[in-house]
This record gives C-alpha cells, structure tokens and sequence, in this order.
C-alpha cells in the first residue's frame, strides 16, 4: 500500500513540476524544473510520516551529494549535446554513469559509506 | 531576459507523453523509497537527486523541436539537441538550488518538519533563480543563450 501512494504521490509531484517547465519561456529558465526537487518532496514526505524526522534528515544529507551529482551530470549532458552532437536520449543515457560515479565517489570522500 | 508563460507550448505535448512523465515520476519514486529500505538513509537518500525526469524532459524537448521543424519541410536534429542542451544548462543551476534544498531541510526537519518543506522548497527556487540570473550576465553564458534563442 505504501508503494501505490508513493507512485501517486510521485507521479503527480513529478507531473506538477514537469508542466510548469513546458509553460515556462526561455527554455534555460524552464530547465531549472528538470532539477525540481520533486522525488524528494514525495518521498521525504512519506518517510517523515513513516520513519520520523531523523531519518528524513539523514536522507536529505546524503541527498546533497546526489544533487551535486545531478549538476555535474546536467552540465556533462549539455556539453555532449553541444559539443558531441549526440541525441537527448544517448547524451542523458551515458552521463548516468557520471552521476553515479559523483554521487557514490563523494559519499566515499566524506567517509558516508 | 524576460521570465514568461508560453500556454501554447503544452499543446505541443501529446497525451501518452504525460502518461509516460506521470509514471516515470511514480516509478521514480518508489525506486527511492526501495533504496532506501534496501540500503538505508545513506544511499537512499542519493537517489533524492536521481536524473530520471530531467532524462524524460530532455528527451521530450528535442522530440517537439524536431517536430516542429520537420513540420516546417527543414531539419530539426540539431536544433532540437540546442533545446535540450539549453534545458541541460538550466538544470545544472537547479542542481544548485537542489544542493541547498537539502542542506536546509535537513537543518529543519528534526524541529518542525512542516516548515522544513516551506523553507527547502523556498531555498531551492531562491537559489536556482538567482543562479540562473547571474548565469545570463555572463558572457559564455550569452553565447549558449545566443545559439539557441530562436528554439526559446
């Protein structure tokens, strides 16, 4: 049950955020929505409800290296569409592997795992 | 550069395309929450920032600009990679705001967790505009900006 309301949850926090980044103009402006934090929003709602505020604390900590992550990943994608010439879908496919290894190497580094 | 709402730009979207946004976010979610309970707080916590939706909207993006092109009898293949390259640049600064949203709940949520969603989710707009402003007066910045106003 827990994961029928997160995928609603999800689905619709996700969806608010990803209109209000189709009915923005310029299209730089309206990208700042593609790094909404709307996963977060559901999720740590959830977990505040079902884990305590402890929990939802120590994930939005380790949440910080995924969001640095999520910026190097962001300006990796923009560098292979502009620079490589590669589609939307391959250039955001191959820099999947630079957000892990941001995200996981800076946990390492802070000695998180 | 003027902040506007284009209305018309979501008739560009087809209805199985917020279909596939609705459930990427869901199953977006839930991957999250699995995380999480597989392997705790600490890595769960990662998948907070995970790429997935950006990974969507990028790929949407440059599906309607090529669209749009080729609806106009010319190519749209690198117009459309500008588009989502520009879309990328913005993301990159939300990033920065995502990196002080969760700086700021976390500061706040052992003491009232309501008000730690008011303040992060403010912290996160605060700085993501403000990043994308200072952004735009920078001269490499203008030159992206340039490339791609007319797919803007």
């Amino acid at each position: 049950m827990e994961y029928v309301a997160r995928f609603l949850i999800g689905g619709f926090v996700v969806s608010a955020f990803a209109l209000l980044g189709d009915l923005l103009r310029p299209k730089s402006f309206a990208g700042l929505f593609g790094a909404a934090p709307s996963v977060a929003l559901a999720t740590l709602g959830i977990t505040v409800i079902t884990h305590g505020a402890l929990y939802a604390a120590q994930e939005s900590r380790a949440m910080v290296f995924g969001a640095i992550a999520l910026t190097a990943y962001s300006i990796v994608v923009c560098q292979l569409l502009m620079r490589v010439g590669i589609c939307a879908l391959k250039a955001a496919a191959f820099s999947f592997v630079v957000w892990l290894l941001v995200a996981f190497g800076l946990e390492v580094l802070a000695g998180a795992v | 550069m003027l902040v506007r709402a284009s209305p018309s730009a979501l008739k560009e979207g087809r209805w199985y395309e917020y279909l596939i946004r609705f459930a990427l976010g869901g199953a977006a979610t839930v991957f999250a929450g699995w995380i999480a309970t597989r392997f705790g707080p600490v890595v769960g916590g990662l998948f907070l920032a995970m790429p997935v939706i950006f990974c969507a909207s990028a790929t949407l993006i440059e599906t309607h600009e090529v669209r749009r092109k080729r609806e106009a009898g010319q190519r749209g293949e690198r117009r459309g990679r500008q588009a989502a390259a520009l879309d990328a640049a913005g993301a990159a600064l939300g990033g920065v705001g995502l990196v002080f949203f969760a700086i700021v709940f976390a500061a706040a949520v052992e003491r009232s967790p309501a008000a730690a969603f008011v303040y992060a989710s403010a912290a996160w707009l605060f700085v993501s505009v403000a990043a994308w402003g200072l952004r735009h007066r920078l001269p490499s910045a203008r030159h992206l900006v340039a490339k791609g106003r007319t797919v803007g």
